[in-house]
């Protein structure tokens, strides 16, 4: 093949769409960018107009998104000096802290939800993908397709019967409901991706194996799922960042003990109104371990959305 | 192992290869695989869906379950199918499903054919436009809500820059004719991305001999562009279509922290107005009427769409 191709486009135009493109991720990015720079600011600075760009960073925002506090009468804050940096913070309004709040609990929440759901939806999902993939099962793409049309119901839809059977069953506002909960809704988009994958793998190697005397479960466990273990774990991201982002099923089945942090940021109140540092700083806690992962996975991820929405 | 073609062309392992395998028979293990899953489905996707078409006959209440429950037969689908004011939440889904995909189809099939054009580094760039879409909803809709603040938001500060008007002189989530645009630009900005990576698919499918013909047949760039780029790229164009209108159809999450619903009722789309009557009206049997209806539309729609869908892949 020659260098020269008609194809290829011109240095002109490529400089040209690669111009426009860089100005709209630019542009994109803003909102992100502003939300992160407020995490830093006072107060008084994340809300003054104009809106500042340059301003001194203060920690304050996190301080208060990680704790509680109370107001202190003059003669107790002068008996009790400051220990700690963030106690020092704290004293510039007249307060104390009086305990940790309960970020730190729901966003452990959102973690122990979250790979839960996706570990159990891995593990179910590959046995049933290879299933499918492997043997005759009756009706299997009507069911699969079926299951799959289920997910056009609004999640509120959803919730009304699973609120009652989980009120009945004593899993409101449990661990245990809502991995089993994102389960359910996941492991259809699961198999689906996971059976396109393990289609894939040659059944060749299956049949060398277990002519060479391996049963058919050491076949599995052995041959098939090293070969898959890529789609595996783009399938694995896609659960994991569902998990991780829902909202509708968290603030309408979890109040208290396993509430996750979606339902709880909206609701991070200060003084005298939103307290808009400590609500940008726990939206950057939250969303930054997910931009981490979609800037270190981007060729596994990029192609698993097209795959997966390409294959139906 | 011999390769012969039978083997590679049978889809279950071939009988005698079967023979020598040791444990459990083939179908044994088959249950056993998918039976987990099938009781998972049953038990979280089936049973409510039953259950819910059972509730939408009558006139349960979630907050009294201990009151009797009569059948009420069909006069809570005759209410909704009546009611004026489901209409106005009707239109409002209507006019957010409209212009979030005009525009995410324009803004992202322009992207999908720059990006194509390969320039250095256009995979990373690709990465960071794709970053909203990543990023929970809700927590994105309760940001925004903070860019949109009257004076103080940056949005507002910006359009005012721009435009040379006073950032104060509008609301882009209080005023009735500015909050349906204002979730529109969000889900937009957000979603844009997805069109996008679809469309970017679908120009990539297409092999360099078809122009590389066109240009030995001397056809134009901007007749290559609409014989061969478009029609090529249609049929994934129209599935990121299906899927973003599915989703907008159920949208939620963004649009209930954004806006909840207000001002009024103008942004209250409809899974706001379920939400609503089934968890804060506690008129269960009435919503599981209406959950129904909102299933059996999109599912009829979507079924329409997937045949002028496979219509286009035909051609």
């Amino acid at each position: 093949m020659s260098s020269f191709s008609v194809t290829e486009p011109s240095k002109r135009s490529k400089w040209f769409a690669g111009t426009l493109v860089i100005i709209y991720a630019l542009v994109t990015m803003v909102p992100l960018a502003w939300i992160m720079l407020t995490g830093f600011k006072s107060p008084s600075d994340a809300i003054s107009y104009p809106p500042k760009v340059v301003f001194e960073p203060t920690l304050e925002g996190y301080v208060n998104l990680f704790t509680t506090r109370t107001r202190q009468t003059p003669e107790f804050l002068e008996a009790n000096p400051p220990q700690t940096w963030y106690e020092e913070i704290v004293r510039e309004y007249d307060m104390v802290i009086a305990g940790p709040s309960k970020f730190g609990e729901r966003f452990l929440n959102s973690v122990i939800i979250g790979f839960g759901s996706t570990f159990l939806s891995i593990f179910l999902g590959t046995l049933a993908a290879y299933a499918f993939s492997r043997f005759k099962i009756p009706l299997a793409d009507d069911l699969l397709f079926f299951i799959l049309s289920t997910r056009m119901m609004p999640p509120i839809a959803v919730a009304i019967p699973i609120f009652l059977m989980y009120r009945q069953l004593g899993l409101s506002d449990t661990h245990l409901g809502m991995i089993l909960l994102y389960t359910g809704v996941n492991i259809s988009l699961a198999v689906w991706l996971l059976k396109g994958f393990i289609d894939e793998i040659p059944l060749e190697y299956e049949e060398a194996a277990l002519i060479d005397g391996y049963t058919r479960f050491q076949a599995f466990y052995k041959v098939v799922l090293p070969q898959a273990a890529t789609g595996i774990a783009s399938t694995a991201i896609f659960c994991l960042i569902f998990a991780w982002n829902e909202y509708a099923f968290a603030v309408l089945l979890t109040s208290g003990t396993a509430q996750t942090a979606p339902p709880f940021i909206p609701t991070i109140i200060g003084v005298g109104g939103l307290d808009w540092p400590a609500v940008a700083a726990g939206a950057t806690i939250f969303l930054l371990p997910v931009m981490i992962f979609t800037i270190l996975l981007r060729k596994h991820l990029l192609r698993g959305i097209t795959f997966g929405a390409v294959r139906k | 192992m011999t390769d012969t073609p039978d083997t590679r062309a049978a889809k279950a392992t071939p009988d005698r290869v079967a023979r020598k395998i040791k444990g459990l028979s083939d179908r044994a293990i088959a249950w056993i695989f998918v039976g987990p899953t099938i009781f998972l489905l049953l038990a979280i996707n089936i049973f409510p869906l039953i259950w819910t078409v059972n509730l939408s006959f009558t006139n349960f209440r979630a907050n009294r379950p201990n009151r009797d429950v009569d059948y009420v037969g069909l006069r809570n689908y005759e209410r909704i199918l009546t009611d004026s004011d489901i209409w106005l939440n009707m239109q409002a889904t209507a006019h957010f499903l409209f212009w979030t995909i005009f525009f995410q189809v324009l803004i992202g099939f322009t992207l999908a054919y720059l990006i194509n054009k390969k320039f250095k580094g256009n995979d990373l760039w690709t990465t960071i436009i794709v970053l909203p879409m990543m990023l929970s909803p809700a927590v994105v809709g309760n940001f925004w809500k903070f860019l949109y603040q009257p004076q103080i938001g940056l949005f507002n500060y910006i359009v005012a820059f721009i435009s040379g008007k006073d950032p104060s002189s509008f609301e882009m989530l209080g005023s009735v004719q500015l909050a349906p645009w204002s979730i529109v630009i969000v889900d937009t900005w957000m979603w844009t991305p997805f069109v996008m990576l679809i469309c970017l698919a679908g120009l990539r499918s297409i092999p360099d001999y078809i122009y590389e013909a066109a240009e030995v047949d001397r056809a134009s760039k901007l007749r290559q562009f609409f014989t061969i780029t478009i029609p090529m790229v249609l049929p994934f164009l129209m599935l990121a279509v299906l899927f973003r209108g599915i989703e907008n159809f159920k949208m939620f999450d963004l649009v209930v922290q954004l806006t909840g619903g207000g001002p009024g009722s103008t942004t209250e789309l409809t899974s706001i107005n379920l939400k609503r009557e089934a968890f804060e009206k506690w008129r269960t049997g009435y919503a599981s009427a209406y959950a129904i209806i909102l299933f059996v539309t999109v599912f009829g729609l979507a079924s329409i769409y997937v045949k002028a869908l496979n219509k286009v892949k035909e051609r």
